[in-house]
């Protein structure tokens, strides 16, 4: 099982092609909001949720979408799935 | 044009469609464009995994005047619109015909495009789409789209994305 830090780690080099904001990218943390801090747009959105599900070969659906929109809500959805 | 392989839509002038296919002037008429900014004469082919369509660029399109001065070429933006038109927004209309209830009400928005040309496009001619579907999925339809003149002969070819929603 991973740790948390190393989560972050992988979330991070994940959404690094669609950022916006380089100063929120660099301080990243669970509090960072995808759309708000690191100013991703909603159709690369799915595409983080896709390298997501690549990543750790995990299924993502529609309700669990919806709530990755912070560090902290697609960690508590990849835990959950790969723990599944 | 065919695709080999591909699936040939029944034509809009055969008897009422019974197959769920959608043919191809259902899927026209709920394009949500009108001339002059049209650029969808057929829909040849479509199934889950790739679209065919073509549009001829009549000689007397308004934008021929302006682009270039006496000297007319189908603008790069027109030619990235036709693209869109044809494997993203027909495209699009066909991946979604099972799920909406209103069938006029469709929401697309191109997100993003990433075109390379290669050939120029006169007035006149007429052009084959082919659009192949990267994923669908999450509400955005992500294609590799071609474009072919007359001669078989790559015009463009790229990248379209949009976010597609029925309301319902």
């Amino acid at each position: 099982m991973k740790d948390k830090a190393q989560l972050i780690e992988d979330l991070k080099e994940i959404v690094k092609p669609y950022i916006q904001n380089q100063e929120a990218f660099d301080n990243i943390n669970e509090d960072t909001d995808f759309i708000n801090d690191l100013k991703i747009n909603s159709a690369n959105l799915v595409d983080v949720v896709l390298d997501i599900e690549d990543k750790y070969d995990i299924e993502i659906d529609n309700d669990s979408m919806e709530v990755m929109l912070n560090v902290k809500a697609s960690l508590e959805v990849i835990q959950s799935k790969i723990s599944a | 044009m065919k695709q080999n392989g591909s699936p040939v839509l029944s034509y809009p002038s055969m008897a009422e469609n019974t197959s769920d296919k959608m043919t191809s002037r259902e899927i026209i008429e709920r394009l949500p464009y009108a001339s002059p900014f049209l650029f969808v004469d057929e829909i040849t082919a479509v199934d889950e995994s790739s679209i065919v369509g073509h549009y001829t660029y009549h000689k007397d399109l308004d934008f021929y005047k302006g682009h270039f001065k006496n000297n007319p070429i189908t603008p790069g933006v027109i030619l990235t619109e036709t693209m869109a038109q044809i494997g993203l927004v027909a495209y699009g209309i066909y991946m979604t015909k099972d799920d909406t209830i209103d069938k006029d009400k469709i929401n697309i928005a191109m997100t993003s495009t990433a075109i390379d040309f290669f050939l120029p496009v006169m007035p006149s001619e007429k052009v084959t789409v082919r659009s192949y579907k990267e994923y669908f999925r999450f509400n955005k339809l992500k294609c590799r789209v071609e474009m072919y003149n007359q001669e078989n002969k790559l015009v463009c070819r790229g990248t379209i994305s949009g976010m597609i929603k029925s309301q319902q």
